[in-house]
């Protein structure tokens, strides 16, 4: 794991005309570090990621990645540079097949830029990637439309098609919701290649326990705020935390 | 002994990436007649028809034109209810490069297909950032908003508007023009569209956030569909305006909007093929209704309203899946 800041989040407002969003998000993330960004419902989780992605604007504040200011960048542009994410609610396209899903991020400017320009036949590489998400080459799930496919696989696909990007930062945004046991533990081991292939990851997550076996820290956030930071652990021992989590104090 | 109807799909996709197509003639046959028989009827009917219903050929390929333009940008998620803004546009500028320029036709009309396709997309620009109705609602006043320019401003001849514009060299360059142009958008556009380019296009109508999430700027892409819509009306628009040697404020009338719609529509929305059949019914049976009068537009409703209730996929799509099928009676023990 690299010491270098990777990205900061600096000083984030964000308010929805009267209600305060995000208020004064500061944190920073080392190359390599895989971050758990929990909280309660409602704390500001996705906010926080709609605005490192561009999705959002922020009210005030400033987001660095590689020493490079990207605060109000379109979303696209920041893809370019590097960052993917998955969606909490999936967003495949339903009316084409899942490996047809694939072909998007692969056509992407990112993909072909690092590509050199060509970048061979498509489908074959998107094939290459849900089998490393978990889809079956030698089934007829990949040549299914997406409308047909149940969650478990459309969060593979949701993964599946930010890993397509080659990414250096992914975030992924409540991947385990709606998974089984078994779907969550076969998904861990893809999330720990990413690391080892040197691949930076932010986790919104609810599923705690399953969290806390991959991150090396987390963020918890409350009503907007930053209330706790660092390893799992401990900042789940703070009583701010456990008064987020339990409603009362502890 | 009971019997029951069995249906095998055809393996299309593998019968036509691989060598196995060329195994016999009735697989060649199978694959090459969806493809040639369109082409070949609309070489020949131009010389098996007479004059009347050569100029309702001229017709069938405009609006298919038309229908091919709303097609591709329905694809790509943007409804529009303004074919006409871009065939007048591309109207006005062919007649305005000959009337005022001198341009010759055979130039006049490339010409008039660019700016025309540019100028559509420079329109529409501003509001393609708008989806569904909000979107359909501009694209359906901007062509009535020229016509009172022009009718207020009195510019490119005003309401009377300009005539005496040189014709195609011969009424055969003239329906093979069209004809030809027919069939190169129809099937240049469907390869287009089944490339990963246009799968970029349909993957931006089903959900356009996460093409924005896979680093593809679609303002860019939108932009770009909008132009070779506007580009396809534009050239429809001009070549009308050689046809009827005047360009004048009805070519931005509702007809041009809607009838294209209706022909994608009862033809079958996402296959081009589709917006070209539908043209090929809806024109000749308004001219066959033409002898009825008054009613012609009630019997011409009641026809689609019985086309999109019984076949709502469209007619091409309910063909191509009974052509890819093969069924049979088998008996059952």
């Amino acid at each position: 794991m690299g010491t270098a800041t990777f990205l900061r989040v600096n000083s984030l407002f964000k308010n929805f005309g009267g209600i305060q969003a995000i208020t004064d998000l500061s944190f920073e993330l080392a190359q390599g570090e895989l971050l758990g960004l929990i909280g309660p419902n409602g704390s500001g989780k996705t906010t926080a990621v709609n605005l490192i992605t561009g999705f959002v604007k922020p009210s005030r504040g400033e987001i660095v990645y590689r020493g490079r200011s990207i605060t109000g960048l379109a979303p696209h542009k920041i893809v370019r540079l590097g960052i993917a994410r998955t969606f909490q609610m999936v967003r495949p396209f339903y009316q084409l097949p899942a490996y047809k899903n694939v072909i998007i991020p692969l056509y992407s400017p990112r993909v072909r830029q690092l590509a050199g320009g060509s970048y061979g036949d498509l489908d074959a590489v998107a094939l290459d990637y849900l089998e490393e998400v978990g889809f079956e080459r030698d089934s007829h799930v990949a040549y299914k439309s997406a409308s047909v496919l149940p969650q478990g696989y459309l969060k593979r696909l949701e993964l599946a098609k930010a890993i397509a990007l080659k990414p250096d930062l992914i975030i992924l945004d409540e991947l385990f919701s709606g998974l089984s046991l078994a779907e969550v533990a076969s998904i861990i081991p893809i999330i720990e290649k990413l690391r080892k292939e040197g691949k930076t990851i932010i986790m919104i997550e609810h599923r705690l326990k399953e969290l806390f076996r991959i991150a090396d820290r987390v963020v918890v956030l409350n009503y907007g705020r930053k209330i706790a930071d660092g390893p799992a652990q401990q900042a789940m021992q703070t009583k701010e935390v456990q008064k987020a989590y339990l409603g009362a104090e502890c | 002994m009971e019997r029951r109807l069995e249906r095998i799909d055809r393996g299309i996709k593998v019968r036509s990436e691989d060598v196995f197509a060329l195994s016999s003639w009735r697989e060649m046959l199978y694959l090459l007649s969806p493809r040639v028989v369109p082409v070949l009827g609309f070489l020949l009917l131009p010389l098996v028809l007479d004059n009347y219903w050569q100029k309702v050929l001229l017709s069938v390929a405009v609006f298919a034109l038309l229908a091919l333009s709303w097609d591709i940008l329905a694809q790509a998620g943007m409804v529009s209810l303004g074919q006409a803004l871009f065939f007048g546009l591309g109207a006005y500028c062919s007649g305005i490069l000959n009337h005022a320029l001198g341009c010759p036709p055979l130039l006049a009309l490339p010409v008039a297909t660019v700016l025309g396709g540019l100028m559509g997309a420079v329109v529409l620009l501003p509001v393609v950032r708008l989806r569904g109705v909000y979107f359909s609602m501009v694209t359906l006043i901007i062509p009535l908003m020229f016509v009172r320019v022009i009718e207020a401003t009195k510019i490119f001849g005003g309401t009377e508007g300009l005539s005496g514009i040189a014709p195609l060299p011969s009424k055969w360059i003239e329906l093979y023009l069209i004809v030809a142009v027919l069939l190169a958008a129809l099937f240049g556009f469907r390869r287009m569209m089944n490339s990963d380019y246009g799968l970029v296009l349909k993957a931006i109508k089903d959900n356009d956030r996460s093409v924005t999430n896979a680093g593809i700027n679609i303002f860019w892409y939108k932009a770009q569909a909008l132009f070779i819509a506007a580009s396809i009306g534009a050239l429809a628009g001009a070549f009308m305006t050689h046809v009827y040697m005047f360009v004048g404020m009805p070519v931005f009338a509702l007809d041009y909007s809607i009838l294209p719609i209706a022909a994608a529509v009862v033809g079958g929305p996402g296959s081009l093929a589709g917006a070209v059949l539908g043209a090929s019914i809806l024109v000749p049976l308004s001219e066959i209704l033409r002898g009825i009068g008054g009613l012609r537009i009630v019997f011409y409703g009641c026809f689609l309203v019985v086309f999109i209730v019984v076949l709502p996929e469209g007619i091409f799509h309910y063909i191509q899946r009974k052509y890819h099928q093969f069924e049979r009676w088998v008996e059952v023990e």
